[in-house]
């Protein structure tokens, strides 16, 4: 049965939004993703933004966004893309500006333009993928990495004498008074796929309204570099990802402004 | 006419905005100027200099081996650059700031003592106005008047009502300016 | 300021006036001597107010560079300025311009090196700027002011040239063209382009799908080599149509010179007190200045060889620009070098007495 047949019986129970467009991802199957993409251009669509919508993909799994969601997409340096979307905002403050993060991009390499940023209250939204690992160069340490956390480059587990600690830069944002909205979300249940798209909805709101900068960040789950099955991974990050990164807003000044 | 002029000082005495009035007052002539400061910490405390060329043909290197004419307000800019000026030229020092004055027999040496003039006439800030002024007695690089339509142009308005004692302090250094 | 006034100002703020003048869309920049009045003239101009131009003090070079990149993706003229060791901060953002070929300006004023070095002149970043600074094949559109007036002038050229051929140009000047004062004549107010004009003149940028056009998409990535080369083998076309169409430089004394001069920037300014100085002791001395140094005046270098008995590459460096007149020379006569290096500039007789010892 064709596409086109099941749309004629009317039989459709789920459509994708049509700025997702049908290039095959490239992301491993059982990755957060393909869920995240989705929740974004439904929210583009939904807002009414598809022609005045400005993305920056980062280098990480992620560098080709542009290739999936039909938005314009600039493909940023290794952490830079908070300031490709500064200027890209202040440039063109009618646009909508986004950009889409993984943890060793955003909390890492680019700590400093992530940071100063969301300090400067830009009305952007950093959407921030956390999978605690660097999934594209083949899973290697990230600032987000948990103790005990076995990857290619603590390949006896994170310990705090040899690598530090995991780093909660969402923490740290909603302690800066140029963010408006901070939210941690998920997205390996329906409901919590719910919420998060929710919270994507409120912060690319907020940044049009002029509110300041926003973090979404999504904890995610990286079946290939964490060497579990999709399932198994959803199951460890429930038990072990959030016991250290909490679900739920840190910070919402958008209401009462 | 070209003259090749160095102010040397101590940060802090207007070495640098006589400089820029004397380039002003040249560019509002019609004449070409260059004014090229030894920039940097040296502002602060340590000498300061600046290369001022004021000429009616365009000018070529900003920055120079010898001058026409060098100020010099205090005893390193002296030794700096009393052998830097060119035979037949001229170096106006003032005595307040210098203990052993210039020997060079090839050059016309002039004593200004501005400080203690712009003590007596309490206007400490005006002190390079006075060497200014004494400058322009024996060197009329630049009219009177172009130097204060110079600062009418670069004085916010707020410190207009400066330029009257501006032009006293220049007066004055072209009254007590003297060859030795 | 009325358009036409002559007036007198430093090199850095001839640039901060010009941008505001030539349409400039948006500056970021972060302090660094001797180029930090830059940034402080277009704070106290405050441009938003009247052009409507952005102006951003960044965290860091590589934010300002990469605020250029992101803004340049959408068509705006922008630009950044910095001096030595923050513009190699900033070669990664350079290369993914270049890589994504973006129009926007960068100007170094340049201080002394390597390292923190000194906040003195130098020219010692010739090679950074000529040969493709940060990695990858690639050059920027290098113009060398020797004067504040060409300053000013520059900016607008420089954007010119960057959107022609879709690529970053760079205005090369040092520490004493930045920090000295000249009378100057800023050029005549030219609005901002519209966003309208931006999406017909850009229609490559990322301005959103206005209506309701494929994505556009800026990037320098491409996996599959096959298509890198392709992408190379294109920007190689273009900057050989740049050396063919964009070559500017100066001529001074050249007609009866028995000896050359190349030098740039305030180099040649010095140049031209000790050809002066030289013709006055009956040495017949002349001078190339190069005004683009990228592309490199290599056809004229080579006709000098053909004229002249030796060329003095006068640099405030350890001997960079050299290099490529020898390229051009190929043997046909002695080509020398001589520089000043960790902020020291040479002292017109000095030269002088190099030229004499020389040949």
């Amino acid at each position: 049965m064709t596409r086109e047949e099941i749309i004629e019986k009317g039989q459709v129970v789920y459509k994708k939004p049509v700025l997702l467009n049908d290039t095959p991802m490239h992301y491993c199957p059982g990755c957060s993703h393909g869920v995240v993409h989705k929740l974004v251009s439904e929210v583009i669509e939904e807002m009414g933004m598809t022609d005045k919508t400005i993305a920056i993909s980062p280098v990480g799994c992620a560098v080709f966004a542009y290739k999936y969601i039909d938005v314009d997409w600039q493909e940023a340096a290794h952490g830079r893309a908070p300031a490709l979307a500064s200027a890209t905002k202040r440039l063109w403050p009618d646009r909508l500006v986004f950009t889409y993060q993984g943890d060793g991009d955003l909390a890492c390499i680019g700590t400093a333009e992530t940071i100063h940023a969301l300090n400067r209250a830009e009305n952007i939204t950093i959407i921030f993928i956390n999978n605690a690992i660097y999934g594209m160069t083949g899973g290697q340490m990230a600032p987000t990495t948990l103790l005990g956390m076995k990857t290619a480059t603590c390949p006896y587990g994170r310990e705090v004498k040899l690598h530090g600690y995991p780093l909660k830069i969402t923490e740290i944002a909603a302690t800066l008074d140029g963010t408006c909205y901070v939210t941690r979300q998920a997205v390996h249940t329906v409901a919590a796929i719910n919420r998060a798209k929710k919270a994507i909805r409120k912060a690319f709101e907020y940044s049009m309204q002029g509110k300041g900068s926003n973090l979404v960040e999504i904890v995610s789950t990286c079946n290939s570099g964490w060497k579990m099955s999709p399932e198994k991974a959803n199951k460890w990050m429930e038990e072990n990802m959030f016991e250290f990164y909490h679900l739920g807003d840190l910070k919402d000044t958008g209401a009462v402004k | 006419m070209t003259e090749e002029i160095i102010i040397a000082g101590f940060g802090g005495q207007g070495v640098l905005s006589m400089g820029k009035i004397l380039a002003y007052a040249g560019l509002m002539e019609g004449k070409e100027v260059t004014w090229m400061p030894a920039y940097g910490p040296e502002q602060r405390g340590g000498t300061a200099n600046v290369t001022v060329i004021v000429s009616d043909a365009p000018v070529s290197s900003p920055i120079l081996s010898s001058y026409d004419t060098a100020i010099v307000l205090n005893q390193p800019s002296l030794e700096k650059f009393e052998p830097k000026v060119k035979p037949g030229g001229v170096i106006i020092y003032d005595g307040y700031g210098i203990n052993e004055p210039p020997t060079r027999k090839d050059i016309d040496i002039y004593r200004i003592d501005a400080m203690d003039a712009a003590a007596e006439m309490n206007l400490i800030k005006t002190f390079n106005m006075i060497v200014l002024g004494g400058l322009l007695k024996i060197h009329p690089v630049v009219g009177i008047e172009s130097v204060l339509a110079a600062l009418r142009k670069t004085l916010p308005e707020r410190h207009h009502h400066l330029i009257p004692k501006n032009e006293e302090a220049i007066r004055k250094g072209m009254e007590i300016i003297r060859k030795l | 300021m009325a358009d036409q006034e002559i007036t007198l100002m430093k090199g850095n703020e001839a640039i901060a006036h010009a941008a505001i003048r030539c349409g400039c869309d948006g500056y970021f920049g972060y302090p660094i001597t001797p180029q930090s009045e830059v940034l402080e003239t277009l704070a106290e101009q405050k441009p938003w107010e009247t052009t409507g131009m952005v102006v951003l003090q960044a965290e860091s070079e590589v934010s300002s560079i990469n605020m250029v990149y992101g803004g340049a993706c959408t068509g705006k003229k922008v630009m950044t300025s910095s001096s030595s060791p923050g513009v190699s901060l900033m070669q990664e953002g350079i290369s993914y311009m270049a890589g994504a070929e973006l129009p926007a300006l960068i100007v170094n004023v340049m201080r002394g090196g390597p390292g923190l070095g000194t906040i003195q002149p130098s020219q010692s970043d010739y090679f950074q700027a000529c040969k493709g600074g940060g990695h990858g094949d690639y050059h920027l559109i290098v113009l060398a002011p020797a004067s504040v007036q060409e300053m000013a002038d520059f900016v607008d050229l420089a954007f010119t040239l960057a959107f022609r051929y879709r690529n970053p140009a760079m205005i090369l000047a040092d520490g004493a063209i930045g920090q000295m004062m000249e009378k100057v004549v800023l050029p005549p107010f030219k609005p901002r382009r519209t966003e309208e004009e931006i999406i017909r003149e850009c229609p490559w940028a990322t301005t959103g799908r206005i209506g309701g056009r494929k994505p556009n998409i800026i990037t320098s990535l491409e996996l599959r080599s096959e298509e890198m080369e392709v992408i190379n083998l294109r920007i190689q076309a273009k900057y050989r149509e740049i050396e063919a169409k964009e070559v500017r430089y100066e001529e001074f004394m050249l007609d009866d010179a028995e000896y050359a001069i190349v030098a740039f920037g305030s180099a040649a300014r010095i140049a031209k007190k000790s050809i002066e100085i030289a013709r006055s002791q009956g040495i017949k001395v002349g001078l190339l200045r190069p005004i683009t140094l990228w592309p490199f005046p290599t056809e004229e270098v080579k006709r000098l060889a053909g004229k002249v008995k030796g060329i003095l590459s006068l640099e405030i460096n350890a001997g960079q620009m050299v290099e490529d007149i020898r390229l051009a020379v190929e043997g046909k006569v002695p080509v020398r070098h001589f520089g000043r290096l960790g902020g020291i500039i040479p002292d017109p007789d000095e030269v002088v007495e190099v030229l004499k010892s020389s040949f």
